[in-house]
Order: C-alpha cells, then sequence, then structure tokens
C-alpha cells in the first residue's frame, strides 16, 4: 500500500515537475520582449532633437546600416550606408560636410550623388519624418 | 482536496457522459507480441503533432508573414523574445522528426499488413495525412524566407510546372503568381495554418476514431491464436507516455546543441546557388528526377518520372484492395517484397543525394 | 510599239540602277572591300577587320582614309591620284590627326571626342622619340588597331582598360625590344601583382588605375618626383590631404622623394600591411628615422597602438563567433562590429598624418565600440551557459517523471497478471 502510494505521489510530483519545466519557456516566451521587433519598412531612427546640425548618426534600417545626416541647414537626410563601390560603411565628415567612405576615399554630398571618387551610382535615399518626439525613416514608396 | 476532484467530475460526467466513455475506454485492449513494438509509432506521430500544434501557435504571435518582415521576425524571435530560440528550433527539428516518423509508422503498418479490409480506410485517410504533412514541410519551409529556403521552393514548384495541361496552372496557383514572390509567402502561410490544419483535424479525427473503433490490427497467422492482450489504459498509455519522455530529451538535446540556423535572407533578383536541394524527405523525389535521363522514347523524362511517382503513388494507396491474399488472412510474402523495394529505393534515393551531390 | 516600250523600260530599270550604284556610300566601299577579300592573307585581313571598325559605322571607308577610286575593278586604275595607301610609320600620327585634330571636322559624327590626342601625343615620351627619328615607339596604330578600330569603351578594344597592361607590354615587357632604351622592363610584371591590378582582374572594377591612369593617355610620360603624388591624389585625396597636412611633407619635398612612391611603390603596390608602421621588421619608419630620433617613438606607440585596439577588437569578434557556434542569435551584434571595422580603417588612413593625438582619439572612438561589442558577446556566451543549464534541469525532471512511469507500470503489471 505504501508503495503504491508514493509510486502514485512520486509520479504526480515527477509530472509536475515537468509540466513546470516545460511551461516556464512557454509563460517567458509569450512575455512581450523590451525591444519591438525591427520593421525593414520603417524605423525610428532618433528622437527629434537628438542630433545637432552638421552631425549624422548611424542606425540599423533591417539588416542594413542606414545614416541619418542633419545637414548645416538643419535639414534631416537618411540614406542606405552602404557605399555603391564595394559596400563599405560611409560615414558624415562635417568638417567638409560630406558622406565619406573610407574604404577608397569615395565622396557623396548629403544628396547622396557622388562628388568624387570610385563609387558608380548614388546612395539610396531614405524617407525622413518626423512623428511626434521620433524621427521616422522609411524606404522610398 | 478529493471531495472537490468527487464533485468535479460528477458534474461534468452528468453532462458528458465521461463515465460511459470511461467504460469504453476501460475495454480498449492492445495485443502484445513481437511486433507490436511498433505500435508505439501511431502515438509518436500524434504526440509530436501536438508539439507542432503548440510551438506553432506560439510562432504566430511574433511571425510575420509578408517579404519584407518574416525573415527579420524570425531574427527577432531567435534573439529578443525570452526562449524564442526554443520555441522555434522546436518547431522545426519536430517538423523534420515528425515526417520521418510518419514513415516509419506507415512501413510498419505496411509489413504488418494492417492495411487490410477493414482497415482500408484507416490506411487510406493515412495516405493522405502523410502527403498533407508533407504539405506542412514544404509550405512551412518557406515562411522564414532565408535563401535555401527560397530557392528550395523555386525549383520544387518549377517542377510542379512542368506537368502537360495543368502544370502551369497548378504552380500559378500554388505561388500566387508566376514566380516565387511576396504573394507565395502569404499563400504558404495561409496553406500552413489555416487550409493544412483544417484537413488535418477531419482526416486524423478520421483516422484516429477508426483505430478507436477497429482496434489494433494484429500480424496475420497471429489472429488465430489468442494471443496476450494488455489494457490501453493504463498499461499500455503509460509506455506511450515513456516513449515520448524520451523523444522529448531527444528534441530538447537537439535544440540546445544544434539550434536551427537563420541563413541569409532571400534575395529575390539573386542567381541560383549551387546545390540547392529541398528538404530530406523529398531528396528521394528529387535525386531520381536528376538521374532520369532527359528523354525515354519520345516522353521527356521529368514527366515520366513525375508520372511515375503519382501512379506509384496511387498503387500504394490503394495496397489494401491489391492484396487479395491479405485480405483473406493469408500471408502475401510478395506484397511484403514489393514494399521492401519501395524502402530501399527511398532509402538509397535519399543516401545518393547527400553521399553524390553532383549528380 | 510594244518592242520599244520594253527596251525604254528596260534602258531606265539600268540608269536607275547605276545611280543606286554611284550614289550608295557602301556600294563605293565595297568596291575596295570586294576585291580585298579575294586575295591573300596579309591584303585580306583589313578588308574583313574593317567590317567591325568604328570608322564604318559612322559610314566612313577605306578611300576616306586611303583615297583611290573603288568603282574601278583594275588595280593600277583603282590606285589613281588621289590614293595615299598605307602611310609608313612615321607618318601615322600626323594620319590620323589629320581627321582627329581637326574639331569642325570631328564635329560631324562626334562632338564629344577630343581634338588634342596628336597635340599632347608630340609631348609624350613616344612623340618625341619619333620625331627624332625613332620609329620603334607606339604609333596611334599599337594602340588602337589600323582596321578594326573599336572605341575605348567596347570590352574587345585593345585601349579597354583590362587590355591595356598586356598592350603596353607587347613592347614594354619585351627585353629584346627594349633594348637601348634606359628603362626597366618589369613594369607591367610588376603591375599585375599589385592590388590595382587584382581589383581590375578579379574584381572588375573598371575604376582601378592602368597605365594610362598615372602615365597619361596621349601625352603619356613617367610623372616626376613631383608630380607623382598628384596623380595618387586622384583617387586617394584622403591619404593625400593628411600626407600634406603632415611633417613628412615639406620634409619630402626638401629631399626630392617621392611622396607616395617611397613607401608605397610605384607599378607593384601591394595592400598595405599593418607591418609597415613602426619599427618592427618591414616597416617602412626605419628606413629614414633611427632609433634614438622622437619620430622613431612615435611610429613605435603608433603601431602598439593600433596593435592593441586590433587584439581588442578580434577578443570581442571571439567571442561573438563562440556565442554564434553555439547557437546564440547574434547578428545584431556583429552588424555592431561593422562599425569597429570602419574605425579601424580610418584609423589605418589617418596613419598618414602621422599624428599620435588624432590617431589616439580614433581609437578611443573605437574602444567605445568594441567594448559595447564585447559585452554583448560575454551575454552571449552567458546566454548558451544558462540554455545548457536549462536543458539539464527540464532532462532531469523529464527522466524523474520517465523513472516514476516506469515503476507504475511495472506496479501495474505485477497488480494484474494476463
Amino acid at each position: 500500500m505504501k508503495r503504491k502510494s508514493f509510486i502514485n505521489l512520486f509520479l504526480g510530483g515527477s509530472l509536475v515537475g515537468a509540466i513546470a519545466s516545460l511551461l516556464y519557456p512557454v509563460i517567458r516566451y509569450l512575455i512581450p520582449p523590451q525591444q519591438s521587433a525591427t520593421d525593414v519598412k520603417s524605423i525610428a531612427a532618433a528622437k527629434n532633437g537628438e542630433l545637432a546640425p552638421n552631425t549624422s548618426k548611424l542606425f540599423k534600417f533591417g539588416s542594413t546600416p542606414g545614416i541619418l545626416v542633419n545637414t548645416m541647414e538643419g535639414e534631416l537626410r537618411a540614406f542606405v550606408a552602404i557605399c555603391t563601390h564595394l559596400t563599405c560603411t560611409v560615414v558624415y565628415e562635417a568638417d567638409s560636410e560630406i558622406l565619406f567612405c573610407p574604404c577608397h576615399n569615395g565622396r557623396f554630398d548629403t544628396n547622396g550623388n557622388v562628388i568624387s571618387g570610385p563609387p558608380p551610382a548614388p546612395l539610396e535615399a531614405l524617407d525622413v519624418k518626423i512623428v511626434g518626439e521620433d524621427i521616422i525613416v522609411s524606404r522610398k514608396a | 482536496m478529493k471531495n472537490l476532484f468527487q464533485k468535479l467530475f460528477v458534474y461534468f460526467d452528468s453532462r458528458l457522459m465521461l463515465s460511459s466513455i470511461g467504460e469504453l475506454a476501460k475495454k480498449k485492449k492492445v495485443p502484445e507480441h513481437k511486433h507490436s513494438f511498433w505500435y508505439y509509432f501511431g502515438g509518436i506521430c500524434l504526440f509530436l503533432f501536438f508539439i507542432q500544434v503548440i510551438t506553432g501557435v506560439l510562432l504566430l504571435l511574433y511571425y510575420k508573414p509578408t517579404m519584407d518582415s518574416a525573415y527579420e521576425s524570425i531574427q527577432f524571435i531567435m534573439s529578443q523574445v525570452k526562449f524564442g530560440w526554443l520555441i522555434r528550433s522546436v518547431h522545426s527539428w519536430t517538423a523534420n522528426i515528425l515526417i520521418g516518423v510518419i514513415f516509419i509508422h506507415m512501413f510498419s503498418a505496411f509489413f504488418m499488413k494492417a492495411y487490410r479490409p477493414p482497415r482500408d480506410l484507416t490506411w487510406i485517410t493515412g495516405f493522405f495525412l502523410l502527403l498533407i504533412f508533407m504539405a506542412f514541410g514544404f509550405s512551412g519551409y518557406l515562411l522564414p524566407w532565408n535563401e535555401l529556403s527560397f530557392f528550395a521552393t523555386r525549383v520544387g514548384t518549377d517542377i510542379t510546372g512542368t506537368l502537360p495541361l495543368i502544370g502551369k496552372a497548378i504552380k500559378s496557383f500554388v505561388l500566387g503568381g508566376p514566380d516565387v514572390s511576396g504573394a507565395t509567402i502569404t499563400r504558404f502561410f495561409w496553406l500552413h495554418v489555416a487550409i493544412l490544419p483544417l484537413f488535418t483535424v477531419i482526416l486524423l479525427g478520421v483516422h484516429i476514431l477508426l483505430v478507436q473503433i477497429l482496434g489494433m490490427s494484429k500480424p496475420i497467422g497471429l489472429s488465430e491464436k489468442k494471443v496476450k492482450e494488455v489494457p490501453f489504459f493504463p498499461n499500455f498509455i503509460l509506455k506511450d507516455a515513456l516513449g515520448w519522455m524520451l523523444i522529448l530529451t531527444l528534441i530538447g538535446v537537439l535544440c540546445v546543441f544544434f539550434p536551427w540556423e537563420l541563413g541569409k535572407k532571400a534575395d529575390i533578383f539573386a542567381t541560383t546557388p549551387l546545390g540547392i536541394k529541398p528538404e530530406w524527405y523529398f531528396t528521394f523525389m528529387f535525386t531520381t528526377l536528376k538521374i532520369v535521363p532527359a528523354h525515354v522514347l519520345f516522353l521527356e523524362g521529368e514527366i515520366l518520372a513525375i508520372f511515375g511517382f503519382m501512379i506509384g503513388g496511387l498503387i500504394w494507396m490503394l495496397v489494401p484492395y491489391l492484396d487479395r491474399r491479405s485480405g483473406k488472412e493469408i500471408k502475401s510474402p510478395g506484397f511484403s517484397l514489393f514494399g521492401l523495394i519501395i524502402l530501399l529505393y527511398i532509402v538509397v534515393m535519399t543516401a545518393l543525394t547527400y553521399l553524390h551531390p553532383n549528380l | 510599239m510594244k518592242k520599244r516600250y520594253k527596251k525604254n523600260i528596260l534602258f531606265e530599270l539600268c540608269v536607275y540602277l547605276s545611280f543606286i550604284f554611284i550614289l550608295h556610300p557602301n556600294a563605293l566601299a565595297d568596291g575596295c572591300v570586294d576585291c580585298h577579300r579575294e586575295m591573300d592573307e596579309g591584303l585580306k585581313a583589313p578588308a574583313e577587320a574593317f567590317q567591325m571598325d568604328v570608322h564604318q559605322k559612322y559610314g566612313l571607308s577605306c578611300t576616306t582614309c586611303h583615297g583611290g577610286d573603288p568603282g574601278q575593278e583594275d588595280i593600277d586604275l583603282a590606285k589613281d591620284d588621289s590614293f595615299k595607301g598605307a602611310p609608313l610609320r612615321k607618318d601615322i600620327p600626323k594620319f590620323c590627326g589629320s581627321c582627329h585634330s581637326d574639331s569642325l571636322y570631328m564635329r560631324r559624327y562626334n562632338p564629344n571626342l577630343r581634338v588634342d590626342q596628336l597635340e599632347l601625343y608630340w609631348t609624350s615620351q613616344h612623340g618625341q622619340l619619333l620625331s627624332k627619328g625613332d620609329t620603334k615607339v607606339a604609333v596611334c596604330t599599337d594602340c588602337h588597331g589600323a582596321h578594326g578600330i573599336l572605341e575605348s569603351s567596347h570590352p574587345k578594344s585593345l585601349s579597354f582598360p583590362w587590355n591595356i597592361p598586356d598592350m603596353c607590354g607587347k613592347c614594354h615587357s619585351d627585353k629584346e625590344y627594349m633594348k637601348g632604351y634606359s628603362i626597366s622592363v618589369t613594369q607591367i610584371e610588376d603591375y599585375k601583382q599589385s592590388v590595382h591590378a587584382h581589383a581590375l582582374f578579379e574584381k572588375k572594377d573598371l575604376s582601378a588605375p592602368v597605365c594610362n591612369d598615372c602615365h597619361g593617355n596621349h601625352g603619356a610620360i613617367p610623372p616626376e618626383v613631383s608630380s607623382i603624388a598628384f596623380v595618387c591624389r586622384q583617387c586617394h585625396p584622403s591619404a593625400g590631404e593628411l600626407f600634406s597636412e603632415s611633417p613628412h611633407k615639406a620634409a619630402y619635398d626638401e629631399l626630392e622623394i617621392s611622396e607616395c612612391e617611397a613607401c608605397h611603390g610605384n607599378h607593384k603596390i601591394l595592400p598595405p600591411s599593418d607591418e609597415m608602421l613602426g619599427t618592427g621588421e618591414g616597416a617602412v619608419c626605419i628606413e629614414c628615422h633611427d632609433s634614438d630620433s622622437e619620430a622613431y617613438a612615435v611610429a613605435a606607440t603608433i603601431k602598439q597602438k593600433l596593435d592593441s585596439f586590433k587584439s581588442k577588437m578580434q577578443d570581442a569578434e571571439d567571442k561573438l563567433e563562440r556565442a554564434d557556434r553555439q547557437g546564440v542569435e547574434v547578428s545584431e551584434v556583429k552588424f555592431r562590429l561593422q562599425e569597429a571595422h570602419t574605425i579601424l580603417i580610418q584609423v589605418r588612413n589617418l596613419t598618414h598624418s602621422f599624428s599620435l593625438d588624432r590617431i589616439e582619439e580614433k581609437i578611443e572612438e573605437g574602444q567605445g565600440v568594441i567594448e559595447e561589442v564585447a559585452e554583448a558577446g560575454e551575454a552571449a556566451l552567458r546566454e548558451a551557459k544558462f540554455r545548457k543549464r536549462g536543458l539539464i534541469v527540464a532532462t532531469l525532471f523529464i527522466f524523474l517523471l520517465a523513472l516514476a512511469l516506469l515503476l507504475k507500470i511495472r506496479q501495474i503489471e505485477k497488480q494484474s497478471p494476463q
């Protein structure tokens, strides 16, 4: 008798334990994660006012790098930060107000057009919109 | 505590007639003999299917079925969602294990001649379930929208498109257009989470019901003698559960040490990389198509092979009616041999795909 | 009446046909081509090659350059007073230039084409030697062909970028041919080992420089010491600017050392390695600076800082790789690491300034990024460990359950023997 109730208890207990160890990941899975899913179509690249004029910010646009530039005149522009020559990441040079690729010195103006160097095509431009507090960057329609 | 359980039982019993179902359940018996090991595989299929439903429903919470977001949503699940990696890896691994177990279940039923009437309908519903689960696999494989799955889908549907007359129409319907595109993801998603589950519920329901009504089939020759029988509840089901625990452990180990890969995001304008092949359960057909000569007499080799598969499948499905001997409870070694040849053919073709990828 | 009518029709037909032959320009050219096609290899080749020629596309013909009467079948009559024949080698530039330097003439065909090629040619080494009577040098036809001339933008043209090194090499790599001239014959061979040749031939990057990009097209001449830097700066302006701001500029100018060439070479420009910096073996700094000089110390410091930055980056990368191999998703972190790589490229570029301050500043920026990446890598490795521990816990519970099931099964089977 005792053995039977022990086995039943053991069975019940281990069943509860096994179910708990399976349920724990499921429950944690259901809790919404902190960082919201990155949508490729559009993303909040920065907060309004975060960038001073003549500065830039690199951000992740889906799985591609993007660059948000606040020009000297205070205009916000965004591009896919991949140089059209050999896909290095471009950076913004404040002294010369151009987008510069350090790999082979490709230079782009703040409209993304090639000024000098080997790049064969302009940078892909992205749409910039200010929605409330956020600067939203999205693919051109 | 016991009182509460009793009260609950009485409540549901008076409404759902639980005790009468309980009486039936107690009567269910399973024959025990040297081949009864194979009886477990049906239950394992069911268990794995439940795992797929649960993990699938969980994945639905975060997955986005569009060309632009599918890959990223899987990446999100794998990296940001707590235990997302586990849920996704379980779903992918279990899918493959499930199809493997379905094949084992099917072949064990074949060799034990469990298809003989009155269980012919069980066999036929089972055959359709095999097709449905292969369709589950095919549709689900595309959903992460990575390079391998994109091209495997394209190759697979191209083959469908070669069928005379109906090929183009079928391909267009399946893809939602002339080529694999954003419309294809939506369509495959629709199939994977709505249409196929709907048909599965219906067919699986019939399949299991038939098993309950007709009981387990005994191998020919044994049905005459009095075979030892064990009750399904609790003996057999406890052993079932033991098997399920082992499989659960296996899945856990696979997911922690071999998590399912993300791959590279599909680029619809890229050229097909070399060595694209479908998932392993399609490879025996894929390799057959590669080996078949371009022309056999006046027919195109590929189309001949496809028709061969369709006719082969038809024969396989109709085996209960072709195997008269087993229907009369007489051993039919001819059909056993036939089954063995088919099994060897599938195994060899599958192995060939991986051992000699450059055929 | 009827017979006369027929005769008139026939006569008119003949007149019309002969007009067609006289007025149609190609009909004129075909006269030369038709005969030459029947001839031996040497005289046949020009006629065949001309079919692809760019001049033919513009409606020009054999007679445009060579004169003569294409309507004549007899050779002597065809070579009438206007016949110029094949020009002598020393006269070829003037021959081609008779059209190509005439802007009014060229405007009719392609107003975009330059018309200063001949003028430039006379300033080049080839042109100068030719005017002194040396006919071994290159003339127009050596680089452009004579009859099957293609536009330089056509990949099969002799003057298409990736055909140029071998074309120049036909003479300049030939030791026998170049005997008597005091220049080396290894330039092409050296060039082919260079990073520019790799970019051109392997990566098919047509923006990579070939012979004419540095030496000039028609005014081909080796760049002088002071001007070689301007040549390099066309594509490498940043390095050039940094160099000009550095103390090396004044020093090199005074010592008359060619700027970029001193460290990077001229034809055999190999991908620069970090070993060129500092004071170790293979470093270029120690070729001038003694071990007790301040510059030597600066060089050593720069190298040391760069090395330490690289090793920290490698550590962070290794962490990510390990986590990746254990199945943890790190693609977002790897993206951040790309930024560190960009900064490394910028640091390497900054070495041309030889300014320790500027280099340190950039490295600081990079350190920040690498710290972030390393932290994320650590977190990923912790996650991998957590997963394994979690698996052990879950497996333990499942095994306990399995054990319990086993015991229960045994108990039931003992209870009700069947």
